[in-house]
């Protein structure tokens, strides 16, 4: 890990994003679903901090405010100390060019009528980066990058497997030099073979072009490869962050516990002998969350006092903040 | 049915010990392909397995290895492109290919129950939970409103679903992904089905919910001693509730071995690179995760050599000339098709 002078590359502070839905058969009722509800972290530069929860825990939401495809109803996004969320559109893109998002599903969100060679050039050439000439051998080298050859520039998406499409949005996204690349469920809809492949690329570009990055997933074992860092979400709060050697290790939150103890492991003799902490019920509506601690109708420590006072993001080391009023006596 | 029954049913719980079994399911060179414009893809190539009672049969392998398709054709609910080319299927001494569709659904939903991975798709949305348990049950056993009701309460109690009188009246929407899970499962088991196939249960899960499903199958499967066949991708998923294994690759079953021998001592390259990738949650984090590199061939013809070829860090010249049979390895049972000896090191 890097050594004691972290900057922060990207600052989250009180992030809020609501969004407003319509209910009844007829809409006739509104609801507010509260995606993220004030949730604060750093990301420093040149680490990969993972975000982790389950469907619904508002883990994209967070991203997707970071990158300013949401705006945010509430809080600050830093990034290189500017506020990205009080700028315009066009104060806006300059900053743009500096951060990427690539999605999960590569299916998608590939145009099917472009080559992928125009597609990994769009991004350069809407920010006037390069001309159509050097858009091409740049698009060659990118290619090249994610381990596809050269000459597929002028193949259609249907032409590529999965992994191959994941590589070809990699390379989109990283075409315009980014200092900062959000991942949302990137190896998600892969096979495990496959997975691998891409997970190892995107260890070598962080490291061969110094990038930062946000790696959004519900997998736990994939977030212990690649991350530095891990933020756990549940309800859109953060519930434990951490380095991820004390993360897997020390476990502080319950509901931390409990993702790590469901994980099935490829040991059967292990399988047979590892006691579970089987959650009860299901992850509440998040158009009507629990009071005071959202996660105490599934916690097996609850009390009176979770249900009526909610535990705030406390150190419990240096590095090692957990939501929780019990952390370190369960 | 009971014609061919010749010896005691056991659990396969006990695993180990010496029982007489009986086989309830037995499958002999199952091809199945599909028709597509003028191409035709192979998608199961010749597969031949037997299921014995009580038994938990786990058959894992990546999109497109022909694990789904391979169990539709043993029930006959493959889409009409597809067509079984070849192979028998017989169930308790019967074969299920030579039977009429009016027999074979007689056995659907009666002594085979199917459990599929999405219950958002698989459940009718317009329908209320109580008239499709409800309904599954009327079609086959001659029972009242009354009684199918009784019946469907005490089929979703089985399942842990909470107040299961009121959830009768409920609409697909109402409830959540675990919910619906649940409901399908108990769909399937609404009749005492001797043979469970469970496609991909919880792939649709989140990770807690999945860890509610898991540990409802088994309590399932050791309180009805069914027989179960559960199709998955997640070798991690696997480990915790299956006897026995079959690997497929390409349509091809690659190898086949009781749980604990094909994690510790996988011998198909490819086990034992898909073994390998899979990141873990103990001990050291590589620094490079092994991968497989490339992906899996595409299926338009029935391969004369080894399907796996191409990706094989052990090939030798023989697997391009020759497609190696599935073969018993020692005499423990294990089974792998391949013509190199990989010590089984991983």
């Amino acid at each position: 890990m890097i050594g004691k002078e972290r900057t922060a590359l990207v600052s989250v502070q009180g992030l809020e994003k609501h969004f407003p839905v319509r209910l009844g058969a007829f809409g006739e009722r509104t609801g507010v679903v509260h995606a993220v509800d004030g949730v604060s972290f750093d990301i420093y530069e040149g680490e990969t901090l993972g975000l982790v929860g389950e469907s619904g825990c508002g883990k994209s939401t967070t991203g997707f405010c970071i990158v300013q495809l949401h705006g945010a109803t509430k809080g600050q996004v830093l990034f290189k100390g500017v506020d990205l969320t009080t700028l315009t559109e066009r104060q806006l893109r300059p900053i743009r060019r500096q951060m990427q998002i690539v999605f999960q599903d590569p299916y998608s969100t590939l145009n099917p009528r472009m080559t992928v060679g125009q597609s990994i050039a769009e991004p350069l050439l809407a920010h006037r980066l390069v001309g159509k000439k050097e858009a091409t051998e740049r698009v060659a080298t990118l290619l090249e990058d994610v381990g596809l050859r050269a000459s597929l520039a002028n193949r259609y998406p249907h032409e590529f497997s999965g992994g191959q499409r994941q590589r070809i949005c990699i390379a989109r996204a990283l075409s315009i030099n980014p200092q900062f690349v959000v991942y949302d469920e990137p190896v998600s809809a892969l096979d495990v073979s496959v997975q691998a492949q891409i997970i190892n690329l995107m260890k070598e570009l962080q490291e061969k072009y110094t990038l930062t990055y946000l790696f959004i997933a519900h997998n736990l074992s994939v977030i212990r490869h690649i991350c530095d860092r891990v933020a756990v979400m549940y309800l859109g709060k953060i519930v434990e962050i951490a380095p991820k050697g004390t993360l897997f290790a020390h476990p502080m939150h319950p509901y931390t516990r409990a993702l790590l103890s469901a994980v099935p492991e490829a040991d059967p003799v292990w399988e047979r002998q590892r006691r579970r902490i089987i959650l009860e019920g299901d992850v509440p509506d998040a158009l009507n969350p629990p009071p005071a601690c959202r996660f105490h109708t599934r916690c097996p420590y609850a009390d009176e006092r979770c249900r009526r006072e909610e535990p705030s993001l406390k150190a419990f080391t240096t590095d090692h903040l957990v939501a929780c009023h019990y952390a370190g006596t369960i | 049915m009971d014609s061919t029954m010749h010896s005691i049913p056991a659990s396969g719980i006990e695993r180990g010990r010496e029982i007489v079994v009986q086989t309830i399911l037995d499958v002999q060179n199952l091809q199945t392909s599909f028709k597509q414009r003028k191409k035709r893809l192979y998608a199961v190539n010749g597969i031949s397995f037997s299921l014995k009672k009580g038994e938990m049969l786990g058959i894992v392998g990546e999109s497109g290895c022909g694990k789904s398709v391979s169990m539709l054709s043993l029930v006959h609910l493959l889409p009409p492109s597809a067509t079984i080319d070849n192979g028998t299927v017989l169930f308790h001494g019967r074969d299920l290919r030579s039977m009429s569709k009016k027999e074979l659904r007689q056995i659907r939903g009666n002594q085979i129950g199917m459990i599929f991975q999405d219950p958002m798709t698989s459940l009718n949305p317009v329908m209320k939970i109580g008239d499709q348990v409800m309904e599954a049950i009327r079609h086959h056993k001659r029972l009242s409103k009354d009684e199918a009701r009784s019946r469907a309460i005490e089929v979703l109690t089985l399942v842990g679903i909470s107040n299961p009188a009121e959830r009768l009246k409920a609409y697909p929407h109402q409830l959540s992904g675990g919910m619906r899970q649940r409901i399908m499962i108990a769909m399937a088991l609404t009749c005492n089905p001797e043979l469970i196939i469970a496609d991909e249960p919880t792939t649709a899960l989140d990770v807690t919910i999945q860890a509610q499903i898991v540990e409802l199958i088994k309590r399932i499967r050791d309180e009805l001693h069914s027989s179960m066949i559960l199709i998955s991708h997640d070798l991690g998923l696997m480990a915790g509730m299956v006897d026995r294994i079959i690997v497929m690759y390409a349509g091809y079953i690659v190898e086949e071995a009781e749980v604990d021998d094909l994690y510790a001592n996988p011998l198909h390259p490819y086990t034992i690179g898909l073994l390998k990738s899979i990141p873990k949650l103990r001990g050291e984090v590589q620094e490079k995760l092994p991968s497989i590199e490339g992906s899996p061939p595409d299926l338009m013809q029935r391969p004369t050599f080894c399907p796996f070829v191409a990706r094989c860090p052990y090939r030798i010249e023989r697997c391009l000339r020759e497609n190696p049979p599935l073969e018993r390895r020692g005499d423990s049972g294990h089974k792998v098709a391949c013509w190199v000896d990989t010590g089984g090191n991983v």
